[in-house]
């Protein structure tokens, strides 16, 4: 049973590590137009909203 | 639960941080409504369109809530955009960055991340759960609750903050709501799981359960928050649609200014259509419609000196205005601050959920105070009693209660939206269940308001003005004044013919101008125009008073306009009960007496004159063309422009209201089996994990089934 003490911990982690990609989509607006994402798709040469240039539309540090 | 209460929840007024709205390099934002866009096709035509233009830095569509935000590279110059975007056939407007909210939505950012980190914990402490259920022993067990609780308790002192708040705050205020049992209940799972894995006694612990129970909820809030969010931002760019901005006409030229700057004595343009932004003198001869203020359909004739109010709007030709009062201090204003206090009694009404909770709350609460005081008494094992009374308040499904009105509002919201019906209160649904009385307003409601002229050419116009000045009768006066920027044709052998009208000969031909069929026409030697100085009844207006009436409900009508007037509608529409030449304080007042004799009334108004009366009544409504006042007054606002949305908004509030009643019958189901097990002491945290994800699944199935 001592693989535990290395299993828990790496699955707590890998867990973890999902939770701050979702936490940093969400930060980045990721979830404001999930319609227009659906549609984005589709397109061609689409550009992420970042790097058109366009600065995100909420101040990083309000989010707890 | 009370959503009012909920710091998490509560929708913030309409606020814009200036600094969020600047682009990088200190060049503005702006926003332009789409009102049209609904594909991959639009986002690449809008976007491909707005990269050309040497002005704009960048833009980005946000199809779901139909509009584009533009960085410029200097200026604040909107005009290049949406002329590009109308020449190429996308139907564009701007949007006034003040009156809209940041597309980004806080709140429910806030919740997400909440849901998140619950999701999480719920899914590793589940996973050591299963260890723990399918029979791990002794060391390996306790290691396990320790797992559990460091995962656990940082989580639920994260994520259910929201619960916490609501449920301080209505006990605070000595009111019980679905939150107060939920909050119990995380609290005391919690403590006696601690307790338990501190004194490693080998009994259950409920990490998983207070988890899971903390993310369903979580989740269905989000949903609510969402479908309401999307209603109320639209309904807020219906605001920000009217851009608070006039043509100053100075000794240099005209510009462009915002409404608020406008001082006494200036001098402002107004387009043919435009609503006077302030009160103000009128400089010229004009036909002004008053509807929106009185009530009365008849457009009136204004000679140069007549005073103007704000929300008036200017008929036929342009007309400057010399201005009286400041935006703040106009008629308008004024009448709109009085909307403000009559809100305030809509708020008193308690939903469904909180009567629910009302019920619900001292029953689990006295069960489980219940099963600890008789296993405590029977057993004198006051561990094994303390854990009895907390598994049952755990496995009683408050999950499944306190889903099953936020899922179906969420859907009923959702869905009225994308028929173009806006409902902006959390409780809309429920009090436009109840409706029995539907109390219309008739000018710009069941009417189209006071009928435009048709487009004139220069010819006709120069007739029609010849014609119409050297009639008294007032359609003529109006007519003349809409007309009053042309030169009148050259007539001789003019005469009148009293309430028949007016002829005369135009270049050796007869020409004519009087009444017609059924609206007053005018002959040209080559044509007949007709002039339709009258309002016409909206598109289903006589259907929806029809499906209404169908479904027993009293239909009624109420104007500031003449009896004469309002009958002859109310025949053709077929409305028996006609409250005509009613003040606009006395509508609130008919409001309230019909309140008093026990009826339920639906007000659907447009006026400033109905705003009161849309605030006091049990529900309303307003179409989209209606003034701001009566819109932020009222319920819901519906978007298109026909009055069918009516019928079929009661009948998704009717839906919706069976639908709680069927998830709330199947959450007492579930108590009805889970009780007794959890007071006799045998719910086990598996249990509780089973019985809390499927009666949260069925009804949120029931809710989102069509």
């Amino acid at each position: 049973m001592n693989i535990l003490i290395v299993l828990i911990p790496v699955s707590i982690c890998l867990g973890a590590a999902g939770l701050a990609a979702c936490l940093w989509t969400l930060r980045h607006g990721q979830y404001d137009d999930l319609e227009g994402d659906a549609a984005r798709i589709l397109l061609e040469n689409d550009m992420p909203a970042q790097a058109e240039g366009l600065p995100p539309e909420i101040d990083k540090d309000e989010m707890p | 639960m009370t959503l009012a209460a909920c710091p998490g929840c509560v929708a913030v007024a309409p606020s814009v941080d200036a600094a969020a709205n600047k682009g990088s390099g200190g060049a503005a934002a702006l926003h332009l409504a789409l009102p049209q866009i609904r594909c991959a096709a639009c986002i690449a035509g809008v976007e491909g369109i707005l990269a050309k233009l040497p002005s704009v830095q960048s833009a980005r569509v946000n199809l779901g809530a139909k509009r584009v935000r533009i960085v410029l590279t200097q200026g604040y110059d909107a005009a290049g955009a949406l002329k590009a975007l109308n020449d190429a056939g996308f139907e564009a407007h701007e949007l006034d960055a003040t009156a809209l909210r940041p597309a980004g939505d806080d709140i429910g950012r806030r919740l997400l991340a909440r849901a998140a980190v619950a999701g999480f914990a719920m899914m590793n402490v589940m996973a050591v759960s299963v260890a723990v259920w399918s029979g791990a022993g002794d060391i390996t067990r306790v290691m396990f609750h320790w797992v559990s609780a460091a995962i656990a308790l940082p989580a639920l002192a994260f994520s259910a903050v929201p619960f916490f708040a609501s449920a301080a705050v209505a006990l605070r205020a000595g009111r019980m709501n679905m939150d107060v049992p939920i909050a119990l209940a995380i609290l005391l799972a919690a403590a006696t799981s601690v307790y338990e894995t501190f004194a490693a006694t080998g009994a259950h612990t409920w990490f998983d359960a207070a988890l899971s129970l903390t993310f369903f909820l979580l989740v269905g809030r989000y949903l609510e928050h969402r479908a309401r969010a999307t209603a109320r931002s639209a309904a807020a760019e219906l605001t920000a649609l009217e851009l608070p901005r006039a043509t100053r006409l100075t000794p240099v030229g005209r510009e462009t200014v915002d409404v608020a700057t406008l001082m006494p004595e200036d001098r402002i343009a107004l387009a043919a259509g435009a609503r006077a932004p302030v009160d103000g003198i009128a400089l010229g001869a004009a036909m002004v419609d008053r509807s929106a203020l009185t009530g009365e359909a008849a457009p009136i004739v204004l000679m140069a000196g007549d005073p103007v109010c704000a929300g008036e709007v200017i008929l036929g030709s342009p007309l400057t205005l010399r201005v009286m009062h400041r935006a703040e201090d106009s008629t308008l204003r004024r009448l709109a601050a009085l909307v403000e206090v009559a809100e305030t009694g809509k708020h008193r009404y308690s939903g469904i959920a909180d009567r629910a909770a009302r019920l619900y709350a001292p029953v689990v609460h006295g069960l489980a105070a219940a099963a600890f005081v008789v296993w405590w008494g029977l057993t004198g094992d006051l561990h094994h009693a303390i854990a009895v009374a907390t598994a049952t308040l755990i496995i009683t499904c408050p999950c499944a209660l306190a889903l099953a009105i936020p899922a179906v509002t969420a859907a009923m919201t959702g869905r009225l939206f994308r028929d173009g019906v806006l409902l902006k209160s959390p409780t809309a649904l429920e009090r436009l269940a109840e409706i029995d009385t539907v109390l219309f307003d008739k000018t710009g409601t069941l009417t189209e308001g006071v009928a435009r002229l048709p487009e004139l050419d220069a010819t006709a116009a120069s007739v029609a003005l010849g014609l119409a000045r050297v009639s008294d009768h007032p359609a003529s006066r109006a007519l003349a004044a809409a007309l009053h920027n042309h030169l009148p044709a050259d007539l001789s052998e003019l005469y009148e013919v009293p309430g028949e009208g007016v002829c005369g000969l135009w270049n050796g031909a007869q020409v004519w101008l009087g009444r017609g069929q059924d609206e007053p026409e005018l002959h040209l030697p080559d044509r007949c125009i007709p002039l339709p100085l009258r309002e016409t009844p909206r598109p289903g207006a006589a259907e929806v008073i029809q499906a209404l009436r169908g479904r027993g409900l009293n239909v009624a009508m109420v104007t500031g306009d003449t009896e004469a007037r309002a009958a002859a509608l109310a025949a053709t529409l077929g409305i028996d009960r006609v409250h005509a030449g009613v003040r606009p304080e006395d509508k609130a007042d008919l409001v309230r007496q019909m309140a008093d004799r026990g009826k339920l009334v639906l007000m659907v108004g447009d006026g400033l004159n109905d705003t009161a009366a849309l605030a006091g009544a049990h529900a309303s409504l307003a179409p989209a063309t209606a003034l701001d006042a009566a819109r932020v007054a009222s319920d819901g606002v519906m978007l298109g422009g026909d009055l069918c949305a009516i019928d079929e908004t009661l009948r998704l509030a009717r839906r919706a209201r069976s639908r709680i009643r069927q998830n709330l019958a199947l959450a007492a189901a579930y108590n009805a089996v889970a009780i007794p097990v959890a007071v006799m002491g045998y719910a086990t945290p598996l249990m509780a994990a089973v019985v809390m994800s499927t009666s949260s699944i069925l009804v949120v199935l029931n809710a989102v089934r069509r």
